[in-house]
C-alpha cells in the first residue's frame, strides 16, 4: 500500500482542547503536549477546566474534566477563547465543549466511548457521530479504546489498566497532527513509572499506536506546524499562577531577610498556594493550617508583629470570614499580606470558575475606615511579580496590602522567564533598631508615614499595640476625638503615598484616541487581543490595564484625558468602574461586565467597542 | 523553687530582674476590687523570677476585661481582637519560638467566641501559658450570661434563668488532648503563682483556669469555693506525690473506689491515709485528670493546682525539627535553586 505523503501547514497558533471523564487523564496528556511545545521553542498559556466534584459519576456532564493550551509563535496572552482542536473522550465531553469549538474545528473522539447508555447519559438523544449535528466541523472517529487494548494485549496488563492509557493514544494523534517530538514523552514514562515497567511500556506503545494511527488514516489530510516563539533569552519554565505566587512570596522573604509565615485554611482555588509553600521548610518557610480562616489571619497577624513576613490565603467567601481580622492589622500598622484567589460568588458560589467580583470587599469590606492598599496580578507570571511587590509594600509601608489574583490565572499557567533573586528590588523594612531611645509605637517616617516594626525579643523596645484606638505617637489607649480624627486621617495617607512607589500607570497603544480600553485582573490579555483587532482595522483603541488600585497611580487622570471615550471592562457587575467613578469622578465612564465564571471572549469586546465607538 | 529546667530555648537574663522591671506606666482600669488585681501581683511575683530576659516575654489577650491586660505589664503585647488570642499567640510562638508567650483571656473570650481556637490550640500543644479569668459572666458589655454561667443563673440576657449546660474547663481541656491543667481561686495570690511557675516550666499549651470574682456583674459566684468558712471543706490543693488530703484537719480526702472518686474521712469506716489517692500531674493518661477536674460542691472539693502535666513533643519544637531536618537534606538551599528546579529549559 502506497500513502500520500500529507501536506504541512504552518500556523501562527493553535488551541487544543482535552476533554474528558474525571480520571481520563486528561490534565495529563494537557500537560505533556503543553512541555513538549514549550521544549520545542513555542508560547503557551494552559488553563486546567475541572468540575467541583473530586469524581463526579461517570460519562456525565458533570464530571467532564479537561485541560486547553494556547501555543503559538508569537506572545501568547490568554488561553484561547475557542479551540481548533478538541479532543473528546466521551459523549458528555463531546456535549459539554463542543460550544467552545470553533467552526471547522478538528474534533477527534473516541468513537468506541459513543455507545446507547453513554449517549443517553451524556443528554444526546441520537448518536452525534451518526446524525448531521457535526457537519460544520472536521470529525476524527477514532475507534481509541478497541485500538489501546489491542496495542497493549502483548504487554499482559488488564483491559482496566490497559485502557489508563487512553489519553496516551488521543496525545499520540495530536503529535502527529502538530509534527511534535515524541521524546520528552517518553522520557515523563521513565522517569514517572520507574518502578513499574509494564506502564512504562503500554503508555509507549500506546503513544506510538496513536501517533502511527494518524499518519495511516485519510481524515487526516495535511499537518500543522507551528514555528518557533522568538522568546526573550533566559532560562524558562511553565509556571502556574498560584506557584508563581507562592515563588514571588519565597524570594520577597530571601531579599528582605525576613522568615516567611502563612497562617491559611484550605479554599479553591487558593489552595495550591498553601500546598506549595508547606514543600519548602528547606528555606525556613513556616506554615500553619489553621482551624478556620480567622485563626489563619490571626495567627499571620501574631507573626506578623513578632517580624515575620506574613501571609494568609484565601478566596472570597475566605476573605469575608477575615475582614475584622484585616481592620486588626489596619490599626495595629502591621505588615501582612492578603492573597484574594478570587472564584465565583455570593457566598459558595461557583468555587471553580473565575470571577472579578471581590474587588469591592478589597477596598472596603470592614467596619470603620480600614483603608488597605489594594494590587492585582493579571497573568501567572505576573502573580510572582505581584506577590514580591506587595511583600515589599507591606513590609516598607508597614500595613496589610490585599494581593488580587483569580482562579483563572492561579490555575492558569504560561512561560516563566526566570529572573535571579539578586536582580529584583531591594526590600528594606524599617525595623527599629535595639535601645532607641527615642523609640514609640506610632512615631512615623516623616516620608512614608510607616511605623518602625519593633520585634519582640529586642532590648530596649518593649511596647503593646492591640485593636484599640491610640494615641499617635506614645500609642497609648486613648479615645480623644481629634487623635481619632488624626489617626484615622494618618492611615489614610500613608497608604495614599504609596502612590510615590508604584510605577506609573503605562498605556498598551497610542496616548491618544477614540476610546481608552480600561481593565484588571486576569483579562489583560484577552482585552489586548481586543484591542490589537480594533486597531488593525483602524480604530483608535488603547488599553489601560491596572495592577495597581489602592491606591492608584499618580497619572492615572493624565491617562484617562487622552481619550474621548472610556469603557472599563470586568468580570463582575461593575466594581472597578464604580471605584473610579468615586475616586476620579471627572470622567465619564462606559462599562462592559460579565458574570458568568468565564472569561472575555475577544469577539465579544470587539463589538462592544465598536458600539461604543459609533455611539454619539 | 526552679530546679526543674526552664524551656531553654528562651534566652535567659542576665541580671536579676524584679517586679519593677515588669510595671507598666498605664493606668490600670479594673474595678475596685476585681479578682484581676490579685492575678496581675501574681504575675508580677513570677515574671522577674523565671529568669527569662525581660525582652522574651510576650503578652497577647482577646477582648473582655482579662484582655485588657497587656496593658498594665511592661512587656511586649499585643490585644487582639474577641476570641482570637489563640490564634495570635500561635503565630507568635511558631513565629519566635525564642519568646516566653503568655495569654491573658476570659470565659467568654475563650469558650465562646473563640472556642474553636481554643481546642485547636490545646490539640497541637502549642507551648503558651494561658491564664484564663473565669468570672462566669461577660464582664465588658455588662452582665450577659457566658459558657461557664452556671445553669439558672439570671443576668441580664437570661431573665428567666440560662436554659444551657455550662463548659467545665477542665473537661474540655482534657477532650482537647490538653497536656497542662491547673486551677487557682483569685483570692489565693500564692497558689497563682505556684501555677504560673508550673505553667512556665511546662512544654505545651498550659492552660490556667483563674476562678475570679466579678464584683460588679456575678460578685460572690465562686463563693461556695473561695468563702472563708466554706473553703477548707470545698477545696482540694492537689500537690505532686502528695495525698489528695483537704478539710482545715486535713482529715477527709479523696479515694478510688468503684471506678469513682469518693470522699473519705481518715478514721471513719477504717479508712487511713493508705486508702488515700497520690496525685500524679505526669501521669500520661488524663482518667484521673479528668475525675478531678470534674469534682465539684456540694459532695466534692473542686481541685486546685496542677491537675495535669503530661509530656508532649509541642508543635513549635516538631516544626522546628522538621525544618533544621529539611535543611539538612534537601538540595535547594536558596530561591535561585527552588526557580531552577525541575522541568526548565534555556532558550539562547
Amino acid at each position: 500500500m502506497t500513502k500520500k505523503a500529507k501536506q504541512v501547514v504552518d500556523l501562527d497558533d493553535v488551541v487544543v482542547k482535552f476533554v474528558g471523564d474525571s480520571g481520563d487523564g486528561m490534565q495529563l496528556s494537557g500537560t505533556l503536549f503543553s512541555e513538549t511545545a514549550a521544549l520545542d521553542g513555542n508560547d503557551l498559556a494552559t488553563f486546567p477546566d475541572f468540575p467541583a466534584e473530586i469524581r463526579a459519576p461517570h460519562n456525565t456532564v458533570a464530571g467532564v474534566s479537561g485541560f486547553q493550551v494556547h501555543i503559538g509563535k508569537n506572545r501568547i496572552l490568554n488561553t484561547g477563547d475557542f479551540c481548533d482542536v478538541l479532543v473528546a473522550m466521551n459523549p458528555a465531553s463531546l456535549k459539554a465543549n463542543l460550544k467552545w469549538a470553533k467552526p471547522g474545528a478538528t474534533l477527534i473522539v473516541d468513537a468506541d466511548s459513543f455507545e446507547q447508555a453513554t449517549i443517553e447519559k451524556a443528554g444526546y438523544i441520537t448518536n452525534p457521530l451518526d446524525d448531521d449535528s457535526l457537519e460544520k466541523y472536521q470529525i476524527i472517529r477514532a475507534p481509541i479504546t478497541v485500538l489501546t487494548r489491542e496495542a497493549v494485549k502483548h504487554i499482559g496488563l488488564d483491559a482496566k489498566s490497559g485502557d489508563k492509557s487512553k489519553n496516551m493514544f488521543a496525545l499520540g494523534i495530536l503529535y502527529y497532527m502538530f509534527n511534535k517530538p515524541l521524546d520528552n514523552t517518553l522520557r515523563f514514562f521513565e522517569t514517572k513509572f520507574k518502578k513499574k515497567p509494564d506502564v512504562v511500556a503500554a503508555n509507549k506503545t500506546v503513544l506510538l499506536a496513536g501517533y502511527n494511527y494518524a499518519d495511516t488514516i485519510e481524515a487526516l489530510a495535511s499537518t500543522y506546524k507551528i514555528p518557533a516563539a522568538t522568546l526573550e533569552k533566559g532560562t524558562y519554565r511553565n509556571i502556574t499562577g498560584n506557584v508563581a505566587t507562592a515563588w514571588g512570596f519565597m524570594a520577597a522573604s530571601e531579599r528582605s531577610g525576613r522568615p516567611i509565615y502563612l497562617g491559611s485554611y484550605p479554599i479553591t482555588p487558593a489552595t495550591e498556594i498553601l500546598m506549595e509553600l508547606t514543600k519548602h521548610k528547606s528555606l525556613g518557610v513556616k506554615v500553619v493550617q489553621a482551624e478556620d480562616e480567622i485563626a489563619g489571619i490571626c495567627s499571620a497577624i501574631g507573626a506578623a508583629y513578632t517580624g515575620s513576613l506574613a501571609l494568609t490565603t484565601t478566596s472570597g467567601p475566605g476573605l469575608s470570614l477575615k475582614s475584622e481580622a484585616i481592620g486588626l492589622a489596619v490599626i495595629t500598622e502591621l505588615p501582612l499580606v492578603i492573597v484574594d484567589v478570587q472564584r465565583g460568588g455570593p457566598s459558595t458560589g461557583l468555587p471553580t470558575k473565575s470571577e472579578q467580583s471581590d474587588l469591592m470587599q478589597a477596598l472596603f469590606g470592614r467596619n470603620g475606615e480600614g483603608p488597605v492598599i489594594v494590587i492585582a496580578a493579571s497573568t501567572p507570571v505576573d502573580c510572582f511579580y505581584m506577590a514580591y511587590q506587595a511583600a515589599k509594600l507591606a513590609m516598607e509601608h508597614m500595613t496589610p496590602v490585599m494581593l488580587m489574583t483569580e482562579g483563572y490565572i492561579g490555575f492558569g499557567s504560561e512561560l516563566f522567564n526566570i529572573p535571579k533573586v539578586a536582580d529584583l528590588p531591594s526590600i528594606t523594612p524599617p525595623i527599629a533598631e535595639a535601645n532607641d531611645a527615642d523609640y514609640k509605637p506610632y512615631r512615623r517616617d516623616a516620608v512614608t508615614l510607616a511605623r518602625k516594626w519593633a520585634l519582640p525579643g529586642t532590648e530596649g523596645l518593649r511596647h503593646r499595640i492591640g485593636g484599640l484606638e491610640k494615641e499617635n505617637i506614645s500609642g497609648n489607649v486613648t479615645t480623644d476625638p481629634l487623635n481619632h480624627q488624626l489617626m484615622v486621617d494618618l492611615r489614610h495617607q500613608k497608604v495614599m503615598k504609596v502612590a510615590d512607589y508604584i510605577p506609573e500607570q503605562d498605556i498598551y497603544g497610542e496616548k491618544e484616541g477614540d476610546l481608552l480600553v480600561v481593565s484588571w485582573g486576569s483579562t489583560k490579555g484577552t482585552v489586548q487581543y481586543a484591542v490589537d483587532d480594533m486597531v488593525r482595522s483602524g480604530k483608535k483603541v488603547s488599553q489601560a490595564h491596572f495592577k495597581y488600585i489602592m491606591p492608584l497611580p499618580k497619572n492615572t487622570a493624565d491617562v484617562f484625558k487622552g481619550f474621548k471615550k472610556i469603557i472599563v471592562c470586568e468580570l463582575n457587575s461593575g466594581q472597578f468602574v464604580n471605584y473610579l467613578r468615586m475616586t476620579l469622578h471627572d470622567f465619564k465612564y462606559q462599562q462592559y461586565n460579565k458574570v458568568q465564571g468565564l472569561p472575555f471572549v475577544v469577539n465579544e469586546l470587539v463589538s462592544k467597542f465598536n458600539q461604543v465607538i459609533e455611539e454619539k | 523553687m526552679f530546679e526543674r529546667n526552664i524551656n531553654s530555648t528562651v534566652e535567659r537574663s542576665s541580671v536579676e530582674l524584679t517586679k519593677q522591671d515588669f510595671v507598666s506606666d498605664q493606668m490600670v482600669k479594673w474595678c475596685p476590687g476585681c479578682g484581676a488585681h490579685a492575678i496581675l501581683a501574681a504575675v508580677a511575683n513570677v515574671f522577674p523570677k523565671i529568669g527569662y530576659k525581660k525582652e522574651n516575654f510576650m503578652m497577647v489577650s482577646g477582648i473582655g476585661c482579662s484582655s485588657r491586660f497587656p496593658y498594665y505589664v511592661n512587656t511586649y503585647g499585643f490585644h487582639g481582637i474577641h476570641g482570637r488570642a489563640y490564634s495570635i499567640a500561635t503565630g507568635v510562638k511558631v513565629s519566635n519560638p525564642h519568646l516566653s508567650v503568655w495569654v491573658a483571656t476570659g470565659d467568654g473570650d475563650s469558650l465562646a467566641i473563640g472556642g474553636n481556637h481554643f481546642i485547636h490550640t490545646i490539640r497541637r500543644n502549642i507551648d503558651i501559658n494561658v491564664i484564663l479569668f473565669n468570672n462566669q459572666i461577660y464582664g465588658l458589655t455588662k452582665g450577659q450570661y457566658s459558657p461557664t454561667t452556671p445553669m439558672g443563673s439570671v443576668t441580664k440576657t437570661s431573665p428567666y434563668g440560662t436554659v444551657e449546660h455550662p463548659f467545665n474547663i477542665g473537661e474540655l481541656v482534657m477532650g482537647a488532648q490538653g497536656t497542662f491543667f491547673a486551677r487557682a481561686v483569685d483570692n489565693n495570690i500564692k497558689l497563682m503563682t505556684d501555677i504560673m511557675f508550673e505553667a512556665a516550666r511546662h512544654d505545651g499549651t498550659s492552660l490556667m483556669e483563674i476562678l475570679q470574682n466579678c464584683i460588679i456583674f456575678a460578685d460572690k459566684t465562686h463563693d461556695q469555693i473561695t468563702s472563708k468558712d466554706l473553703k477548707d471543706d470545698n477545696q482540694l490543693i492537689l500537690k505532686n506525690g502528695e495525698p489528695m488530703l483537704f478539710g482545715k484537719n486535713k482529715d477527709k480526702g479523696i479515694r478510688f473506689n468503684n471506678n469513682r472518686l469518693e470522699v473519705v474521712e481518715i478514721g471513719k469506716n477504717g479508712i487511713t491515709e493508705e486508702d488515700i489517692l497520690i496525685h500524679d500531674q505526669y501521669q500520661q493518661d488524663p482518667g484521673v485528670h479528668l475525675m478531678l477536674a470534674k469534682m465539684a460542691p456540694p459532695h466534692f472539693p473542686i481541685a486546685l493546682g496542677v491537675i495535669r502535666s503530661a509530656m508532649y513533643p509541642t508543635y513549635d519544637d516538631l516544626v522546628e525539627d522538621q525544618i533544621t531536618q529539611a535543611k539538612a537534606t534537601s538540595k535547594i538551599k536558596n530561591v535561585d535553586d527552588l526557580l531552577n528546579s525541575g522541568d526548565v529549559w534555556v532558550i539562547k
